[in-house]
């Protein structure tokens, strides 16, 4: 499956699995594959196996089975040469409190090999770039969690990677510091052609962001493809209807059932899956009107990213990941 | 693109010396808490100078070596912290991605431990020389000392990096404190060895490495040039380090497990 865009700056993943000591397979058999400049969205619930995937793929964790380049290169015989095609992110900034800004970035873009000179010249343009200039000479102990992933970022970006992982990069930030950094990373990509892999739990960021969508679930990727085709996959949109009365709902749950599966609503109201589409939406008012329903409000959803994990898990991606345990250790690491 | 090992070497010993300096609970303590005990130890066992064999009429003389030992003690817990916090903020991932070296890690770590410790020496030798204490190697044997002391401090930060490796966290790093003070309890540390007359506080001292690091330091004071003495001293501290440096090693590869 290997093409020369892909070899020189996409992803290729087959058959992927990690297992961990007395775990079930956190990663259990994934394929994928991300061509260069593409923004891929890796979405799913806390615990799905995302973090794994991308330790994996950026060599800070050796895969149980399965074979994956990354840049062209295999992650497990080739790990300097993969290190040195990417940048990552990873969960929570990872960051030293008592250095500043500057300090980091001298750090990574000398411990990358950088000439001197550039090192300067390249943290400067960076700290720029993710509008920290103002904060350089300030200890990172206090900045704000988006200044902390906005650093994040740039230190990512230090030796000019050709691919970028970022795992989780917008958990915990306000919306303006989210949209700011997505913003970044989708003119990365754009601009500069960078390949971004990017973990998220959040469906808004993965729709508003990837050029492509896989979503995992338990180590299985369930579903891939735009967040159009996807959505196009469901197809069937929600109609959620709010009883004036609050006595009225169990009956007008009964109606709705008529016309679809149950879906997510509102706690006043009642939503089900349309199985008819749009057109069943007169049908609807009609049967609700026969039944003496007064209705205070109706509103028809378009498909979301939530209704294509719905379709695929058979649970809402709102804390689907709560029952699941985090990451594990690696079976291979010393005893925390 | 890749660093050269030097160049790595260097750049985490600044980030190194430039954190130690930084944490002044990390300085005030491990240069307090010894002159405290040194003052303690002084006022209430000075008498111990007129027991029969005592090398020196200046108990104080003979108790400033105890806290060079202290003080090393303390590298133990904050380079083992220090790297026990980049472990467990995911720092040591973030060095993980770049070419970094292992060695060049351990060493650049080790700075401001380096660091700490001439500090440290500094300001015990010059406490205790003010107060009184005899320095009979002269000015040549006063930097010898502080040698010995960072040698000492550095040996012993290895064990406190290894026990971050190994354990990943700072409260088990913080833990082994007062283990490694039970092994100076239990050494030459109050009498010399020739009176200690209890015999399995005598047994336990004799195969007690620090009791030939406090001997290596009371030569310098109290005899002058005594090298038999100090070169027991830097060889013990030496096979400290050694060990310690190997130990760590290890441990790194086991958690840094990166292709």
């Amino acid at each position: 499956m290997t093409t020369e865009t892909q070899r020189s700056g996409g992803i290729e993943v087959e058959a992927l699995v990690r297992e961990f000591k007395n775990g079930p397979r956190a990663v259990d058999g994934i394929d994928l594959e991300v061509a260069q400049g593409e923004i891929y969205g890796f979405l799913g619930p806390n615990g799905a196996g995302k973090s794994t995937t991308v330790l994996m793929l950026t060599t800070l964790l050796p895969p149980t089975a399965g074979t994956a380049r990354v840049g062209g290169f295999d992650v497990v015989e080739q790990g300097p040469q993969v290190r040195a095609s990417i940048g990552a992110a990873l969960q929570e900034a990872a960051l030293d409190p008592l250095l500043t800004g500057r300090e980091h970035m001298r750090l990574q873009t000398a411990l990358h090999g950088l000439g001197k000179a550039e090192r300067e010249t390249r943290g400067n343009e960076l700290l720029e770039r993710v509008g920290l200039d103002y904060a350089a000479d300030r200890k990172v102990g206090g900045y704000s969690g988006g200044m902390k992933r906005r650093l994040d970022l740039a230190l990512a970006l230090a030796h000019r990677p050709r691919i970028l992982f970022l795992d989780e990069p917008t958990t915990g930030l306000d919306i303006q510091s989210r949209t700011a950094l997505w913003e970044e990373v989708a003119r990365l990509a754009a601009e500069d052609g960078v390949t971004v892999f990017l973990t998220t739990q959040y469906l808004e960021e993965a729709d508003a962001l990837a050029n492509r969508v896989g979503i995992i679930d338990h180590g299985h990727l369930v579903a891939e493809g735009t967040p159009a085709e996807l959505k196009a996959e469901i197809g069937r949109p929600t109609v959620e209807a709010v009883p004036r009365e609050e006595g009225d709902r169990e009956r007008m749950t009964a109606v709705l059932g008529r016309f679809g599966q149950g879906a997510g609503s509102s706690p006043r109201g009642v939503a089900v899956r349309l199985d008819g589409g749009e057109s069943q939406l007169a049908e609807v008012v009609r049967a609700l009107d026969s039944e003496g329903i007064a209705i205070e409000r109706l509103q028809l959803h378009a498909p979301s990213l939530d209704d294509v994990f719905l379709a695929k898990t058979g649970r809402s991606l709102e804390g689907a990941g709560e029952e699941e345990p985090a990451d594990a250790e690696p079976e291979t690491a010393a005893p925390a | 693109m890749s660093s050269s090992l030097g160049n790595q070497v260097g750049q985490l010993a600044r980030r190194s010396i430039v954190r130690t300096l930084r944490q002044p609970a990390q300085i005030v303590p491990a240069i307090v808490f010894p002159l405290f005990l040194l003052a303690v130890n002084t006022g209430g066992l000075k008498d111990a100078t007129s027991l029969p064999g005592f090398p020196t009429d200046s108990y104080l003389t003979f108790i400033l070596a105890v806290p060079f030992i202290q003080g090393a003690l303390f590298s133990v817990m904050n380079s083992g912290t220090d790297l026990a916090r980049d472990i467990e903020t995911g720092f040591l991932n973030r060095l993980a991605l770049t070419p970094l070296r292992g060695a060049a890690l351990l060493s650049g770590l080790l700075a401001g431990a380096t660091v700490l410790g001439v500090v440290q020496a500094v300001a015990y030798l010059a406490v205790g020389l003010i107060a009184g204490a005899e320095m009979a190697a002269g000015a040549g044997g006063a930097l010898v000392l502080v040698l010995l002391s960072v040698t000492i401090t550095v040996a012993f930060g290895t064990i406190g990096l290894f026990a971050a490796l190994r354990f990943g966290s700072g409260e088990a790093v913080q833990g082994l404190f007062p283990v490694f003070f039970v092994f100076l309890f239990l050494s030459a540390m109050t009498l010399p060895l020739d009176l200690l007359t209890t015999d399995w506080f005598h047994a336990i001292a004799s195969v007690n490495p620090v009791t030939y690091l406090l001997e290596a330091i009371r030569s310098l004071l109290i005899e002058g040039w005594n090298l038999g003495d100090l070169a027991l001293g830097f060889g013990i501290a030496l096979a400290i380090g050694a060990v310690g440096m190997t130990a760590a090693s290890s441990a790194l590869k086991s958690r840094l497990v990166r292709t």
